[in-house]
């Protein structure tokens, strides 16, 4: 809402306030000015003048020699506006002068004749070129003949003026209005408000009733509607000084007629539709739901497709206007009109709100019809229409209106006590800290003993309970008072839950692992949302959750994986030449169990990680280590490891995934993630290089760890080691003959670990060597060489069994 | 017998002084200390001599042993110094080349900045829940006084997925599932951060997916002061123990009244500077006393009960205080943006 300082100051004392000290008190009340926008910088040198005589400059045909009388002078000027004439009064800018646009004004010669000054148009005195009006948008501005010589014209244009622009949130509709603004500046002001003038000569001799008859169908969306006559009204440029109010508030003046109701609009909130009576076609208006497959054109001339949650306005024959937004183009008020039917009406704001949404229309009316108006201010706004069409369009007022009125109107009323109020607020007020906040909103009040009965305003709809009239007292007594304290009473240990801290450990390890965490978008595109789904994880199908309208095909779809997005990240990189890069991230995945999502996702925490390019790299000892599956893997181990749960690594195939490098992770002989390198198509289709990626289901994780680790006493008898190489044939995975080293070895083994692979040459086609480190151990006693030597002999028999291996000698 | 002793100390002791290498002082200990050597040689001379001379010399043939036997030790080491400073002046490095680069990982930016918040109010008794990012119509607008229809429904654009299943708008749901859960019958210390979606263009300022962190404490008798305290010790952590706050009347459906909280900008100090447009104040949160509506629909008796609720733009929080210029760096991911940042 634009607020034209100028304007306000016809309702409120603003002479000991500047605009920028109102903007700060109006900010810290409640409703946020955003800026503050002066039309014009003060100029002095620009003044009314009176042409004397205008003639055709000797030596150029499109120049005028002006002699103008600027009062205490007269000056000649060459003006090249094709409508200046004798006779006008006009802007003149003295020599000295400066244009908002910034020329200078002297004293020239053009074509050898003096030009001492210049006559402005509206734009060259700093009007925004799209709130000038058509009848003066072209060449010089012509004041009416009221204005005096000689006088700044600062003032007559209200070019002194600043335009506060006010950011009403949706509790707030009185403040759009210049009433309602009024309303709070005198509270802030703790000054009076003047309203304005509502007196009305009517004409006795007009009956509205003998010209029209209103009837509503549709009660529950249309409350109120008044219909008023005003007959012979004369179209022309509306008084100066409202054209200028109109221009501050960011509407463009069009006549007198349409300017008023707009003005109206503006000042009371309350919007208003002038007909055409002559082109309105019936002596009757019907207001009702639209009809299917009915249409109007709206005065934007466009056709507009009607149904029946439209509430319509009609001459009982056809739509004439979609109630609350745009009138129609056949009733539209002309240069010719000469009688008039004005509505003042009461629409229902879900109503309206619906048509907006259906037609795309959003107006000054419709705005304030969704929003809700006052309806105390109905009839009154209606009223004062036709006090400034009779001042100023010459009309003659029917001496009633015709309406239907079936709208509330009566106050609420809220009974608070000072000391709630202290409760709630923590404070120590008295009650007439209380009540003369009350009396400076012009809220009418009674007591009963403690209790304060507050008579709640119409105009402010968002009051209803307790807590509103307690806002209303700290607003306005100043939130600055409150002191600082803190809650007291009752105390819990605040913390995180165990699965919070984990993810914080799992934070710590990856980060110390030299990954750096990002965060992408969980929305991605249909295809991505179903790439790199984890091997056998879930056994139910697992569909993604796409979004009713997306805003592009680039973020349509929940993701099930966060590698896509994570590839997307590498991309960027690698595009921006960082080509080493390991990453990790932490985020939800969402599943859904129904190929059309009816209940919400599952929503699984998951964690990624994704590295290309060098793993190390130091250069001048050209020791460079690209990433590659066994660094990935690397870092999912010492994950594990430092969680303290065990998890075995299982070939598999996957889409997405290099067919020979990649693991499904099972825990607990269950799938929660997977390791391996990207398929080289899909990495081209990303466009990264050789990538390798992990992603593990937290949830799993979360299920079976337990958080604080039991002591385990550090030994205190020497363990002994062995070393077997076994040949095993290539497709025999190391892993397996490890775990079965394990399972025979035990419990007197209590590690094995993988210290050679080799193949190659001096050994057999087909088949590898693989040296495994066994380490027996004894938490309570000095192992004996035999009982190791015998475990030993066993592990090697049962090994050489099950994988046809032998020992390499 | 005494005089050759000492001749055979003094010249060992000189000879030892002379040696040059390790290999010297080997032959030198053969020679006079040996089975062959001087000393013993001189000493089998001993059963000539008297019960009285005997232990006379023999003591001091001990003690010229004791000492050539020293000096060789000493010599020896001297040497073995030598020869090692020798050798690790062979092994002198340029100590100027680079050293092994280590691969420095570390967290999101927007992660060190919620975790900060998190142990700020943990710090104060507060506990941190967490809920489903997509959310029902109820949770995230019913149940916080937001009906359909309501004309502040349109203060956020939401994704819908069905008619009831959304993207959450905020992470205010988390407080409504919270309030459900304990049934009105117990006092509420809690924050919910979280990611949230709005039908935003990805721009400077907007994101479609940013994070939010809001903060909910219901009790008996929780006051506006109250908020305006806790609110007070958040911005002194977070902005700096000389930063002031102020607090604005502004509109959320779910509180009632509602506030917006400026921090004093810390670049002009209050002055007025571009960053603050002039104002000395920068926006930093949102938050009011809980509406009783809200309470209600949750179980907990309005009247006996009262609480209050806030919530913060964790990128806006992390723009402010490390200047950053543009959300969208949250999400390029843009290695050179993260690792200015990186804090294990
Ligand atoms: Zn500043």
């Amino acid at each position: 809402m634009l607020v034209s300082y100028n304007w306000l100051r016809n309702y409120v004392n603003l002479d000991n306030v500047t605009p920028e000290e109102l903007a700060e008190k109006i900010t810290r009340s409640g409703i946020e000015v955003e800026g503050i926008e002066y039309l014009a910088p003060k100029s002095e040198n620009i003044v009314v003048g009176y042409v004397k005589s205008c003639e055709k400059h000797p030596d150029a045909d499109k120049l005028n020699l002006c002699q103008v009388d600027v009062g205490e002078e007269s000056l000649q000027i060459i003006c090249g506006a094709p409508n200046v004439g004798a006779g006008q009064k006009v802007a003149v800018a003295k020599p000295g002068a400066k244009l908002p646009n910034g020329m200078k004004i002297k004293k020239v010669k053009l074509r050898g004749v003096e030009s001492n000054g210049m006559i402005c148009s509206l734009q060259e005195l700093g009007l925004d070129e799209k709130y000038i009006p058509a009848d003066v948008a072209e060449g010089i501005f012509v004041f009416p003949e009221d204005a005096e010589v000689g006088e700044p014209v600062q003032e007559l244009l209200n070019l002194d003026d600043a335009i506060l622009d006010l950011d009403v949130l949706a509790n707030r509709p009185d403040a759009l209005s210049m009433l309602g603004v009024a309303y709070e500046v005198a509270a802030i002001l703790d000054q009076p408000i003047e309203l304005p003038d509502e007196n009305l000569t009517v004409d006795e001799s007009i009956e509205a009733k003998d010209y029209i008859d209103v009837k509503i169908d549709s009660i529950e969306n249309n409350p109120y509607y008044g219909a008023f006559i005003i007959r012979d009204v004369e179209i022309k440029p509306a008084p100066l000084w409202m054209r200028n109010y109109l221009m501050a508030s960011g509407i463009r003046p069009i006549n007198n007629v349409v300017d008023i109701t707009n003005f109206v609009l503006l000042e009371y909130g309350q919007p208003l539709h002038a007909f055409d009576y002559d082109q309105f076609g019936s002596k009757q208006v019907v207001i009702r739901q639209g009809k299917e497959n009915e249409t109007m054109v709206t005065l934007d001339d466009q056709e507009r497709q009607l149904n029946e949650n439209n509430l319509v306005i009609t001459n009982g024959k056809e739509p004439v206007a979609l109630a609350g937004v745009m009138g129609g183009a056949d009733s539209e008020v002309t240069d010719g009109t000469t009688n008039l039917l004005l509505e003042a009406a009461y629409f229902d704001s879900a109503s309206v709100r619906h048509t907006v949404k259906q037609t795309g229309l959003r107006s000054e009316s419709s705005t304030r019809f969704e929003k809700g108006v006052d309806p105390n201010r109905v009839k009154r706004a209606g009223i004062r229409a036709c006090s400034l069409l009779q001042k100023y369009a010459n009309g003659k007022v029917a001496g009633s209106v015709v309406e239907v009125d079936a709208l509330d109107k009566s106050e609420k009323s809220v009974t608070v006590t000072t000391a709630k109020i202290n409760q709630r607020l923590g404070m120590g007020l008295d009650e007439k800290d209380v009540t003369s906040v009350l009396s400076r909103l012009q809220f009418e009040f009674s007591k009963n003993g403690e209790e304060i009965i507050v008579q709640v305003p119409t105009r402010r709809l968002d009051i209803s309970i307790f807590e509103d009239i307690l806002e209303e007292v700290i607003r306005i007594y100043g939130y600055d008072h409150l002191p600082y304290t803190i809650p007291q009473g009752w105390v819990q240990a605040g913390g995180l839950t165990d699965i919070q801290l984990l993810q914080r450990e799992i934070k710590n390890y990856l980060s110390s692992a030299g990954l750096m965490e990002t965060l992408t978008y969980s929305l991605t595109n249909e295809k991505d949302a179903t790439r790199f789904l984890t091997p056998d994880i879930e056994e139910k199908p697992a569909y993604p959750v796409g979004l009713a309208m997306p805003m592009s095909e680039e973020h349509s779809h929940l993701r099930l994986s966060l590698i896509p997005e994570m590839l997307r990240v590498l991309q960027h990189n690698v595009a921006r030449t960082q080509t080493d890069l390991a990453y990790y991230e932490i985020g939800k995945v969402f599943v859904s169990r129904e190929e059309k999502v009816v209940n919400q996702p599952i929503e699984n925490l998951h964690v990624a990680g994704a590295l290309t390019g060098l793993w190390h790299n130091h250069p001048w000892q050209q020791e460079k280590k690209p990433v590659d599956f066994y660094v990935a893997k690397g870092i999912v181990e010492g994950l594990f490891a430092h969680l303290e749960l065990d998890v075995t690594f299982v070939q598999t195939k996957m889409e997405d995934m290099h067919p020979g490098r990649c693991a499904v992770i099972k825990l607990n002989g269950k799938g929660i993630g997977y390791v391996g390198q990207v398929h080289p198509l899909t990495a081209k289709d990303f466009d990264v290089k050789e990538t390798y990626v992990f992603e593990i289901d937290l949830e799993s994780v979360f299920a079976v760890h337990q958080l604080a680790p039991s002591f385990t006493d550090i030994p205190r008898y020497p363990s002994v080691t062995r070393d077997i190489a076994f040949i095993l044939d290539n497709d025999v995975p190391a892993g397996d003959v490890q775990a079965v080293i394990m399972e025979i070895g035990v419990p007197l083994v209590k590690e094995v670990s993988i210290f050679d692979v080799y193949q190659g040459e001096h050994m057999e086609e087909g088949k590898k060597s693989v040296a495994y480190r066994l380490l027996y151990q004894d938490p309570s006693r000095t192992l004996k060489d035999d009982e190791v030597d015998a475990s030993y002999q066993e592990i090697i028999e049962k090994v050489n069994n099950q994988f046809g291996s032998y020992v390499r000698s | 017998m005494k005089e050759e002793l000492q001749a055979i100390e003094s010249e060992a002791l000189a000879a030892v002084e002379e040696a040059e290498d390790s290999q010297a002082l080997q032959e030198m200990k053969v020679k006079y200390l040996g089975k062959k050597g001087s000393l013993t040689t001189v000493l089998r001379g001993m059963g000539k001599l008297s019960k009285e001379e005997r232990p006379v010399i023999g003591e001091l043939a001990n003690n010229v042993r004791a000492s050539i036997t020293e000096a060789l030790e000493a010599k020896t080491e001297k040497l073995e110094r030598e020869a090692l400073d020798k050798k690790l002046e062979t092994e002198t490095i340029d100590v100027t080349l680079p050293g092994n680069p280590v691969h420095v990982g570390g967290r999101h930016l927007l992660t060190s900045i919620m975790e900060e918040i998190e142990d700020l109010f943990i710090g104060m008794g507060y506990e941190v829940k967490e809920g489903p990012e997509v959310e029902t119509d109820y949770y995230n607008f019913e149940k916080l006084n937001l009906p359909k229809n309501h004309p502040a429904r349109d203060m956020q654009d939401t994704f819908f997925i069905t008619n009831e299943l959304l993207l959450r708008t905020q992470t205010s749901p988390v407080q409504a599932r919270t309030m459900e859960a304990y049934q009105g019958n117990r006092p509420i210390k809690m924050i919910c951060p979280g990611k949230v979606y709005r039908r935003d263009t990805d721009d400077a300022t907007h994101s479609h997916q940013f994070r939010q962190i809001e903060g909910l404490v219901v009790d008996k008798n929780i006051t506006l002061s109250d908020l305006k305290g806790t609110l007070d010790v958040f911005a002194k952590k977070m902005f700096g123990k000389d930063r002031k706050i102020r607090l604005r009347p502004s509109f959320f459906p779910f509180t009632e009244p509602s506030v917006e909280m400026d921090v004093s900008c810390k670049v002009c100090n209050g002055e007025g500077c571009s960053v603050c447009k002039q104002t000395g104040w920068i926006e930093i949160l949102g938050g009011g006393m809980v509406h009783p509506r809200v309470l209600e629909m949750s179980g907990y008796d309005s009247t006996i009960y009262s609480g209050f609720a806030f919530g913060m733009g964790q990128e806006r929080i992390a723009m402010l205080k490390y200047g950053v210029n543009d959300i969208r760096h949250f999400y390029t991911n843009d290695v050179r943006f993260l690792s200015q940042y990186h804090q294990a």
